[in-house]
């Protein structure tokens, strides 16, 4: 038995396919997806997902992202979603500091929550290379 | 009468117009292809959205503590309406069709006594709206210059929406863009997006069992909601997008056929004039000759 995995972002369908399992990074802990899993709602933290799939695993990068088991298996929607083969450290590590001069700079209390949550949102991709 | 000379410059000109259209129209066939592939692309992520969002509104209906992007504040005093139209024209009826249905909307509204704000995305629009409706007007916005429709766009202008809302400027937000059916007909469309409204029929079955949410559902609500509308937006400004190409595709054919048409009479008066010239001169010289 395998499970349909979906995963879509707004701009597109990024992957839909039958999988062996899925690990998702849910708001309250990871959690392994399996065929035949419970209905679960969750949202998820920025993080990686990873797809075990007969010859190999996918990691994808993930932030915004929602999750939803049911019958017809396990949908995942990410308002980002990058492929961790497609992450360049070096561009990644001048954003990073870009962020926190950001922070540092941020004048208004809203200012520094968005520019935190930036930085959030690129130390998690960098814990995930 | 025009002279030989005029009609000849005017067939260049025309001519001229002609290969203009021509190309407009094949450059939108080509936008087109790529617009409505991305429309298609955006509407899984809507309808699972749909989806999930409907089976969770189901779950909390009844209940006390609803957010209030879903329950609306209980009025419906100030209504925001958010116009979305294209960048530029010379595409047919595709701005005025929106805007059309914004103003049919707001002097609706206007004669109910409620309160009307507007709020324009893309330029055609706001410079509609400007003269007659200006005074209404409370935010435009403009994409000016960018080459295709990102999310980021509409999460922008949903962010501007949701603390427009948080602030309790409005009560009830529409959103007016134009639903892509065909190259041919594009059908300007109402969506009401605060307080958000759900198809529940298309909630999935789940044969007796029951979602186990992680968190809450009304926190996952409290998230998911204000993520909804930008997607919704988003998916409005695409469709938009296929609907403006679509629509400038058939008013270029149309002008090109019409320049030909023209090109055709035009032609036809020049050579019977031409011929008309030379019958006068030949008779000119028989009877200066007749007359030795």
């Amino acid at each position: 038995m395998a499970l349909h995995f979906e995963l879509v972002s707004p701009a597109r369908l990024l992957f839909s396919g039958d999988v062996v399992s899925v690990q998702i990074p849910g708001t309250e802990g990871e959690m392994t997806i399996l065929p035949g899993h419970a209905p679960v709602l969750s949202t998820l933290k920025p993080g990686v997902v990873s797809i075990q799939k007969d010859g190999g695993t996918d990691k994808i990068f993930v932030r915004g992202g929602f999750a939803e088991v049911n019958a017809q298996g396990l949908t995942v929607l990410a308002e980002t979603a990058i492929p961790l083969a497609d992450l360049d450290a070096a561009a990644l590590a001048k954003q990073l500091k870009d962020a926190e001069e950001d922070v540092e700079d941020a004048k208004t209390d809203a200012a520094r929550a968005k520019a935190a949550e930036t930085l959030d949102h690129l130390k998690a991709l960098q814990a995930a290379l | 009468m025009a002279s030989l000379k005029d009609l000849r410059n005017r067939i260049a000109s025309v001519k001229a117009t002609r290969k203009i259209t021509k190309a407009m129209q094949m450059v939108a066939a080509a936008k087109l292809r790529r617009a409505q592939e991305s429309a298609v692309a955006a509407r899984p992520y809507a309808t699972r959205m749909g989806v999930v969002l409907a089976n969770l509104a189901s779950a909390m209906e009844g209940k006390a503590g609803a957010p209030k992007l879903l329950a609306g504040t209980g009025n419906d005093q100030v209504h925001l309406l958010v116009v979305a139209t294209a960048e530029r024209g010379l595409c047919g009826g595709f701005n005025t069709s929106i805007v059309k249905l914004a103003r049919e909307h707001a002097d609706r509204l206007v004669r109910d006594g409620k309160t009307v704000k507007i709020m324009t995305v893309g330029k055609k629009g706001a410079d509609a709206l400007k003269r007659n409706y200006g005074k209404y007007v409370v935010d435009a916005v403009a994409f000016t210059g960018a080459k295709s429709v990102q999310f980021d766009h509409a999460s922008g202008v949903a962010d501007k929406v949701l603390a427009m809302y948080e602030a309790g400027e409005f009560d009830v937000c529409t959103l007016f863009f134009s639903e892509f059916k065909s190259v041919i007909q594009q059908k300007p469309t109402a969506l009401r997006l605060i307080p958000a409204s759900f198809d529940a029929s298309k909630a999935p079955e789940l044969g007796g069992a029951v979602y186990d949410a992680e968190p809450e559902e009304s926190v996952i609500l409290d998230e998911l909601l204000p993520r909804n509308i930008a997607i919704q937006i988003f998916r409005g400004l695409l469709e938009n997008a296929a609907s403006e190409q679509g629509a400038r595709m058939s008013a270029m054919d149309n002008a090109t056929r019409n320049a030909g048409d023209m090109i055709n009479r035009l032609s036809i008066k020049y050579n019977r004039q031409r011929q008309a010239q030379i019958t006068k001169e030949l008779i000119e010289i028989i009877s200066g000759a007749e007359a030795l």
